[in-house]
């Protein structure tokens, strides 16, 4: 259960940009996670409604855009949209592809409220 | 500085209030800050840190990953007995509670620190920095850092280390490559731990466990190893001190070196945004 740390971790990025930008509230909160992040999106989202309690974001929607994990193949070239546990290449089967996406952990946006919206 | 009259829109910046912007304003009144910045920016802010640390004073920084019970400390027993003559060895110790894994090492006259991280499941960069700050970092060749038994959390932190190593004991089956992508694809280099045992387990195949290790498209090389019996420890051995001269090189050459885990691809995704 990781996820509460990371879900802190993401709250402190929210309040720093809802204070450099003057927000009363924070709306929505939009993040990108990639299967091979190591995270769950499901449990983020039980963990963001308990870190969000007395936060700038506590009356905040949380959505998780989940990313496809996608393989360039270092051998043939070939790019392919794989599982999590098998980023062999689907052209030639060769193991020595490089991640092009599916391990992201980012806070894509953040919806807010400024103070002289009120 | 003047939202009113518009005053401070420029060439520069006024894409960034039209629709789709940065800071476009939707229906509601209410603002979309565009961000894209990586969830665990401010741990990875402080392992960056931790590694200038690790740089400065010249030594190597191994992190290890596997689940609870799979040989990590037993690793860092032979290896001290091995090469404990050789580098000057310290060990800092991820555990939820108890000192036993630190007095072990201890044991073999290594200064061990330890971390009760309570009820945490993993170590993170400012633990490991407040860690190094109870050592002497000038008097250390190789530092371990072993992390909290657990083979989904700690794959997602940054501590600074240089290298990650993942063991794999042969009693929890050939299949968990597949079943924890994650910190098998953070490896360095894959240990397959307590190889003495195989002769009594029938549904353990190190080459089952080997492909689905490959299936993550990880070139890490894969050592079949027992501390207790000595195989693979030579090239284990091997591999560590070849590793050390390289991070010695790089030195030199004022580079430093991510493990796997450092998530750059996170950055070439948000360059792609």
């Amino acid at each position: 259960m990781h996820e509460l740390s990371v879900c802190q971790a993401m709250l402190a990025q929210v309040e720093a940009i809802a204070k450099r930008e003057n927000a009363s509230q924070v709306i929505r909160i939009v993040i990108h996670i990639g299967p091979l992040s190591g995270v769950v999106p499901e449990l983020l989202q039980q963990a963001f409604t308990i870190a969000r309690a007395g936060s700038i974001a506590a009356k905040a929607e949380l959505e998780t855009a989940l990313q496809q994990v996608r393989v360039r193949c270092q051998q043939c070239g070939a790019e392919c949209d794989v599982s999590a546990n098998r980023l062999i290449c689907c052209k030639c089967g060769d193991f020595r592809t490089q991640l092009i996406s599916g391990d992201e952990l980012l806070l894509a946006s953040v919806e807010l409220t400024r103070e002289d919206n009120d | 500085m003047c939202d009113t009259c518009g005053c401070n829109i420029t060439e520069g910046n006024r894409h960034l209030i039209e629709e789709g912007g940065r800071h476009a304003h939707t229906e509601d009144g209410s603002v979309a800050v565009e961000v894209l910045q990586n969830l665990l920016s401010e741990n990875d802010h402080q392992a960056a840190h931790n590694r200038e640390h690790f740089d400065r004073h010249q030594l190597l920084a191994i992190n290890l990953m596997s689940s609870p019970g799979s040989g990590k400390t037993r690793l860092l027993e032979t290896t001290i007995d091995k090469l404990g003559h050789k580098y000057r060895i310290s060990v800092v110790e991820g555990d939820l509670e108890t000192e036993n894994d630190a007095e072990r090492i201890r044991e073999k006259g290594v200064e061990a620190i330890q971390i009760t991280t309570g009820t945490a499941c993993h170590l993170d960069a400012h633990m490991i920095h407040h860690a190094l700050h109870q050592m002497n970092l000038d008097e250390v060749d190789i530092l371990f850092i072993e992390n909290v038994g657990n083979l989904v959390c700690p794959a997602s932190f940054d501590l600074g280390q240089h290298i990650n190593i993942t063991l794999l004991s042969v009693t929890e089956g050939d299949d968990k490559p597949s079943k924890y992508p994650v910190i098998f694809r953070a490896a360095d280099h894959v240990l397959i731990t307590k190889s003495d045992l195989l002769s009594v387990l029938d549904d353990f195949n190190p080459e089952r466990a080997e492909q689905a290790v490959r299936r993550l498209a990880v070139e890490a090389p894969i050592t079949l190893t027992s501390a207790k019996s000595g195989e693979g420890m030579d090239r284990w051995l091997d591999w560590l001190q070849e590793q050390l001269e390289l991070q010695n090189d790089r030195r030199s050459r004022g580079e430093t070196l991510h493990p796997k885990l450092q998530p750059d691809g996170v950055k070439l995704h948000t360059d792609k945004l």
